[in-house]
């Protein structure tokens, strides 16, 4: 449908875009690798770019590094799996009943302020063993977020939409399966969205603090063990992970709205 | 008073808004009557109640005062018995335009699947969707959703159909094709319908009979029987019966107008100098 110019124009907007990414990081790269090579001020001990993709060729073949990714990536699923069971029918059922919202409200908005890592201390206190005590802070970190999300979409729902569906004599069931859900689908995805990346970033934190395993762990080893260019890998390994993780997430989401595209 | 059975009457209801301290009688003592299998079109200036009149029938408001009864059942809430279609889209997004249409009959549970997909499937050739039965409704003109709504709600038979203003906001010529669309469907179904507009032009064209409300606080303010033989088309526009149904009506909104100017409304001074464009249109010839 679309004709040859917007095609054509499309093509040289993207490859301009590109272009200009490539450079601004090629650019980075350059005056990095010159820094640390020069021992300017700031890169005095920053190993070079050269240093790092060397060290990264010799990880990739270690099978010990592909465990922490294994190892971060399970603790992820697991909080990231627990937030949205609870936290999506919790919204949800906040939306529906009034009641049921006004009892819940409170306490969540009070709970939700704390940062996930503060609650590190009560969870390892709490919970048996370490393990539980990552995936419960890494679960919080997500779950306010996902309720959220939930709720705000499913009370946004537009009023003629609901009055459409009341003068069919829609059942409450019709109402929650077939109006309810399906339009508060997109929130709950963005909900999942940016509850992946808190996940992340509170994965990492709290492998740094109590881990035995995972990238957190790893980059926080590789810099009590002195090796520097180890650090900025496993810092890129997680920005890598994170940005698959949400890259799914939003995959996955586009799938389940087909309606919210505009062609 | 007629030889129709009157499906829905309203008797002297009255609704007043209040913000604070205002307090504003929108109804009046409103009473007329819906009968059964005509087309009745409810007119008025803007702002007279009209709006808040089909939502206090559709059950979504209560009155202060007065009574609506279906079939001489007070109303006591929105019923699949009484279909809206308001003026703005109110397609659920999320579903395709054959979805949005069979959804009404689905939840009513009433009729089979395979009755559901045949009456839809008509419905979509009559409104000139069928091409686009799998399309979002965001990827559809403003003039097709409103004809995937009219399907949407004619597939259901509602003993009561209403329409408030569904037609508002498209431009002239989209305007007058779901006109003729949606005489095509009423005249083939003959439901009982209350379409709401503010247009002189398509109250006669569509109405079997016309109600015209006053100013606020609105009240029936006279009634008109258009006695234009059916099925009808753009031609009896021009036709000297309804030149003269438009003459009456026009008074009596003109009436009305002055009424309203004198308390210093902006929608009459509108109104006011529609009328005069109005009447010099009437009086040369088209």
């Amino acid at each position: 449908m679309t004709d040859f110019k917007t095609t054509k124009l499309q093509k040289t907007v993207l490859n301009l875009t590109l272009l200009r990414g490539v450079i601004s990081i090629g650019a980075l790269l350059l005056f990095w690798e010159i820094g640390s090579r020069l021992h300017f001020a700031f890169f005095a001990s920053v190993p070079a770019p050269t240093e790092v993709i060397a060290s990264l060729n010799k990880m990739i073949s270690d099978g010990k590094f592909w465990k922490d990714w294994v190892a971060s990536y399970w603790r992820v699923m697991q909080g990231f799996v627990a937030a949205q069971v609870i936290g999506i029918p919790l919204g949800l059922a906040m939306a529906m009943n009034k009641n049921f919202y006004n009892f819940m409200f409170s306490p969540l908005e009070v709970l939700r302020p704390i940062p996930p890592l503060a609650w590190v201390p009560t969870a390892i206190i709490f919970w048996p063993t370490t393990e539980l005590s990552i995936a419960f802070v890494i679960f919080l970190g997500a779950f306010f977020t996902v309720v959220l999300n939930v709720l705000g979409g499913a009370r946004n729902i537009d009023e003629r939409m609901l009055r459409a569906a009341a003068s069919f004599g829609s059942r409450k069931s019709d109402i929650f399966w077939k109006i309810v859900l399906p339009a508060t689908l997109p929130s709950i995805f963005t909900g999942m969205a940016v509850g992946m990346g808190i996940t992340w970033e509170v994965v990492v934190a709290a492998e740094m603090i109590a881990g035995k395993s995972g990238l957190g762990y790893f980059t926080w080893a590789s810099y009590v063990g002195g090796n520097y260019p180890q650090i900025i890998v496993g810092m890129i390994s997680i920005g890598v992970a994170g940005y698959l993780s949400s890259g799914l997430i939003r995959f996955i989401g586009k799938r389940a709205t087909p309606w919210q595209r505009q062609f | 008073m007629s030889d129709h059975n009157a499906l829905l009457t309203v008797e002297k209801i009255s609704k007043r808004f209040s913000l604070g301290p205002l307090r504003q009688l929108v109804l009046d003592q409103c009473s007329f009557a819906l009968e059964e299998g005509r087309l009745t079109v409810l007119i008025g200036p803007s702002g007279c109640g009209k709006s808040t009149l089909v939502n206090i029938l559709a059950g979504y408001e209560n009155v202060d005062s007065g009574e609506v009864r279906v079939l001489g059942a007070p109303v006591r809430g929105p019923g699949a018995d009484r279909l809206v279609v308001f003026q703005e889209s109110a397609l659920f997004q999320w579903m395709t335009t054959y979805e949005n249409i069979v959804y009404g009959p689905t939840v009513m549970r009433k009729r089979s699947k395979a009755e559901i997909h045949a009456d839809a499937m008509r419905l979509l050739e009559k409104v000139g969707l069928t091409e686009f039965k799998d399309k979002y409704p965001n990827q559809l003109s403003g003039g097709m959703q409103r004809r995937a709504e009219l399907a949407r709600a004619m597939i259901t038979n509602p003993k009561i159909m209403m329409l408030d203003e569904p037609f508002r906001g498209l431009d002239a010529m989209t305007r007058d094709l779901m006109q003729e669309y949606f005489l095509r469907l009423y005249e083939e179904r003959k439901q009982t319908v209350l379409f709401v507009t503010s247009e002189i032009d398509e109250a006669i064209f569509l109405a079997d009979r016309v109600l015209i409300m006053s100013n606020r606080p609105g009240h029936i303010k006279h009634v008109m029987e258009i006695d234009l033989s059916r099925p009808r088309t753009a031609e009896i526009l021009t036709s000297t019966e309804y030149l003269k149904y438009k003459e009456e009506s026009l008074e009596v909104l003109h009436a009305e107008a002055v009424k309203a100017f004198s308390t210093g409304s902006k929608a009459a001074a509108d109104f006011l100098a529609g009328y005069a464009a109005q009447e010099k249109n009437l009086h040369t010839p088209r």
